[in-house]
């Protein structure tokens, strides 16, 4: 069985960064959304726009990163095999049928992964850190015309949108990326270690398996 | 590499990551030191050049009040007149904003009601001598009373019932002696203000100690300094007048016209000032910045009271809630009216004045306040069928947008009443209350012949035109009083979870969105619902995953290649 490096050491901090990152953030927005009060109200603002700034940060590299890699093709949203991946989940996967994709470091996620991480990084993302930095900094333009026309509890509800839709997001990525491998926890392990060793699909895999050819890449 | 072993690696590396948290607290949450030492306070041999006691002119004796202002005014020739223009002196007020002539001479209360015709009672915090009945005379000098104010003796009281003369001779008042005082030793010891001076009737307004306001009573007198960390003799010792700060005999801070919202900043000598705001001594930015300035932004919003004076009657002495005067005029066989106390020696019920309820360290309500006061006047219609306000706090939030000045959240101490209306014309009368012949409440308990006594006089002093039909009937009225004393150490000041929460000290105040209280009922629902849906989605998937793997497993004739789950 080969090892295929399909997610770089790159790829693999900022994926753990931000996970650690994303759930900091979301213990403590709901403590000041009101929503439990396990930590006090203080520190968990404090919390929160530390946590913020970092995973801004943290993006503006990862930006960074796949613009200058050319990695961003990575998550172009595609139609092409979408249907059979969607099957897959819906019904193959219970009869026990192989995955209709290899994850290769051409193509590391099937057209249902980028169509999600995609929303994630063009809707998500962008509401919450949008609507955060209006909230963080509500005073310098309560004054000017932008608070004329902008009601603060406008922002907060985009924000807290936003926040319930991560929450959906991580549900259903949480269980499709660390449980549905071959073996179940096999993404999960890629993530970590970088290597997918199944990345050489199993006899028989080859027939069914649908790998969507990647738009231009430059060779590593 | 097995399985368990890139579990403990991850669980290790997110664990790494969570001091990440922990540190952003430990770098802001460092609150700003206070330990810059306290200058003593200047003792008064160091302040004053002048021994009072040396004075020929006030070695007495002196048979009356009036006598030793006379004494006053041979040295402070233009003290009279200048107390002549102060509201202490004229109980009168013209608010600039609403027009409303005020002032305990116009204003109507829900404690004792109104001052007509009570001359003689109410005058006891006068800061004159005489005001019996309508012709006392607010042009005379010797009439100003001194020593009420500068006494520094501790001796010098006023008698209750004597229209501002303290007790000449021993005199028994409702079971209490009030010795004769010693005007001669009070005149050699006169000085400046005192929280004991300014106290005796700041302290026992509404007729009694710690009633009215909520934030001022006796307890000021030595607070510790949790009860008041400006006016504690263990923190900065501050009389009234460090901050009430009196200029000819004219002083800063109003109740009618409240600096709510101060412009200034810090008071710098030569320039207009805002003094007695906190401003004017902390600033506009009295917080560390930390990470997000949100205190500060606060301030834009919200008065300093309403996080620094965290509870109203701190001081271990409980204000009045309640002042119920439908039910007064109970008297025993003898005549004598029926007083109750409750286990706590507290009066609850009193015949001349009907069912109290007191309430001590409980938090103020909150309502945006502008720093104007509108008052219902006397003759004024209502609506009995529901709770007067008999004065209202003024201001709504500042537009977003404009830098106009708007209202700030502040504090405030309720004190609900049923008082007498006149029934007929829907509006609120005064009774009189004190008085010597039969018509005043207290000697002859008959309410309608009080209120005709009462509104006769408010017509005769241009209180009101209105008239009283004779039918009188009580209705519910409440009276908001600004809580802004008794401030607390900063470490006692209120956390953002007493308004970030649901059912917090906000709930219900209108105007301004607030993170933690507020949210959209149908963002909140579908939210929680798409959750729990894909929660369900995932849970559902995995269990029919396992099951029919496991029936997969069980031995079948040909098991497919790949299934390893």
């Amino acid at each position: 069985m080969s090892r295929v490096l399909i997610f770089t050491r790159f790829e693999r901090f900022w994926h753990w960064t931000q996970a650690v990152l994303v759930f900091g953030l979301l213990f403590t927005g709901f403590a000041l959304h009101g929503t439990h009060a396990w930590i006090a109200y203080d520190t968990a603002l404090r919390a929160h726009i530390v946590l913020a700034w970092s995973v801004i940060g943290l993006w503006a590299f990862a930006i960074f990163w796949h613009v200058t890699t050319g990695e961003w093709r990575q998550y172009v949203p595609t139609s092409r095999g979408l249907p059979v991946v969607a099957l897959y989940y819906a019904y193959g996967i219970f009869s026990g049928e192989t995955k209709p994709f290899v994850s290769t470091p051409a193509a590391k996620h099937n057209p249902l992964q980028r169509m999600a991480y995609f929303g994630f990084k063009a809707v998500l993302a962008p509401a919450l850190w949008m609507s955060g930095l209006l909230l963080l900094f509500y005073a310098a333009w309560r004054p000017t015309a932008l608070g004329a026309a902008l009601p603060l509890a406008w922002v907060a509800y985009v924000h807290v949108a936003a926040a319930f839709g991560l929450m959906v997001f991580l549900i259903g990525h949480i269980y499709m990326a660390a449980t549905t491998g071959h073996p179940w926890y096999a993404y999960l392990k890629s993530m970590i270690t970088g290597y997918n060793e199944a990345a050489v699909a199993p006899p028989g895999a080859e027939r069914d398996s649908y790998t969507p050819q990647v738009e231009r890449r430059p060779e590593p | 590499m097995t399985a368990p072993s890139w579990l403990a690696f991850a669980l290790a590396a997110a664990l790494a990551c969570f001091p990440v948290v922990a540190t952003a607290d430990a770098v802001a949450g460092a609150p700003v030191a206070d330990d810059t030492p306290v200058p003593a306070p200047p003792t008064p041999t160091r302040t004053t050049t002048a021994d009072h006691s040396k004075f020929e002119q006030l070695q007495g004796p002196f048979r009356s009040g009036p006598e030793v202002t006379e004494a006053c005014l041979g040295c402070h020739t233009e003290a009279a007149s200048q107390v002549h223009g102060s509201v202490h002196w004229n109980w009168r007020y013209e608010h600039p904003t609403t027009g409303q002539t005020l002032g305990k001479r116009h204003a109507l209360n829900n404690l004792c009601l109104g001052i007509v015709g009570s001359y003689e009672r109410c005058a006891s915090c006068h800061v004159g001598y005489g005001w019996q009945d309508e012709h006392f005379d607010f042009s005379a000098q010797n009439k100003v009373d001194c020593l009420v104010c500068h006494d520094r003796t501790g001796t010098y009281e006023k008698f209750p019932t004597g229209a501002g003369h303290p007790a000449y001779e021993d005199t028994m008042f409702r079971g209490r002696m009030f010795e004769a005082v010693d005007l001669a030793q009070v005149a050699q010891n006169v000085g400046q203000t005192s929280r004991a001076t300014c106290g005796s009737c700041h302290f026992h307004s509404g007729g009694g100690d710690a009633v009215k306001h909520g934030d001022l009573d006796s307890s000021l007198l030595a607070p510790s300094r949790v009860v008041d960390v400006h006016m504690s003799p263990e923190g900065l010792d501050f009389n009234c007048s460090t901050c009430h700060e009196f200029s000819g005999h004219d002083q800063a801070g109003s109740r009618y016209l409240v600096t709510a919202v101060p412009q200034h900043g810090i008071a710098v000598p030569g320039r207009e000032s805002d003094r007695p705001a906190c401003q004017s001594c902390h600033g506009d930015t009295p917080h560390a910045r930390g990470i997000h300035d949100k205190l500060n932004q606060h301030a834009e919003l919200m008065a300093c009271q309403t996080c620094h004076v965290p509870e109203i009657a701190r001081g271990g002495l409980a204000t009045k809630t309640l002042w119920d005067w439908s039910t007064a005029g109970r008297r025993n066989e003898a005549g004598v009216p029926v007083v109750e106390r409750d286990d706590e020696g507290q009066i609850i019920y009193d015949g001349m004045k009907g069912d109290f309820e007191w309430r001590e360290n409980y938090p103020p309500i909150y309502r945006w306040f502008d720093g104007t006061m509108r008052y219902t006047e006397v003759g004024e219609p209502i609506d009995p069928s529901r709770p007067v306000d008999i004065n209202r706090p003024e201001g709504e939030p500042r537009r977003n947008g404009a830098r106009s000045t708007g209202a700030r959240i502040w504090p405030f101490k309720v004190l609900e009443g049923h008082q007498p209306y006149d029934e007929a014309h829907q509006h609120i009368v005064v009774p009189r209350l004190f008085g010597r012949d039969e018509t005043a409440y207290w000697r002859g308990y008959d309410w309608n012949r009080a209120i005709e006594a009462g509104m006769a006089e408010a017509r005769r002093v241009g209180q009101t035109d209105a008239e009283f039909s004779g039918r009188h009937g009580f209705v519910e009225t409440r009276m908001y009083w600004p809580v802004t004393h008794m401030v607390a150490p900063a470490e006692m000041a209120l956390s953002c979870e007493a308004c970030h929460t649901v059912g917090g000290r906000l709930e219900g105040l209108a105007g301004v969105y607030i993170p933690g209280r507020d949210r959209h009922p149908l963002i909140e629902g579908l939210g929680w619902l798409a959750v729990f849906f894909t929660l369900l989605g995932v849970l559902g998937h995995g269990l029919m995953r396992a099951v029919m793997a496991m029936h997969r497993r069980r031995p079948q004739p040909a098991a497919s290649a790949g299934d390893e789950t």
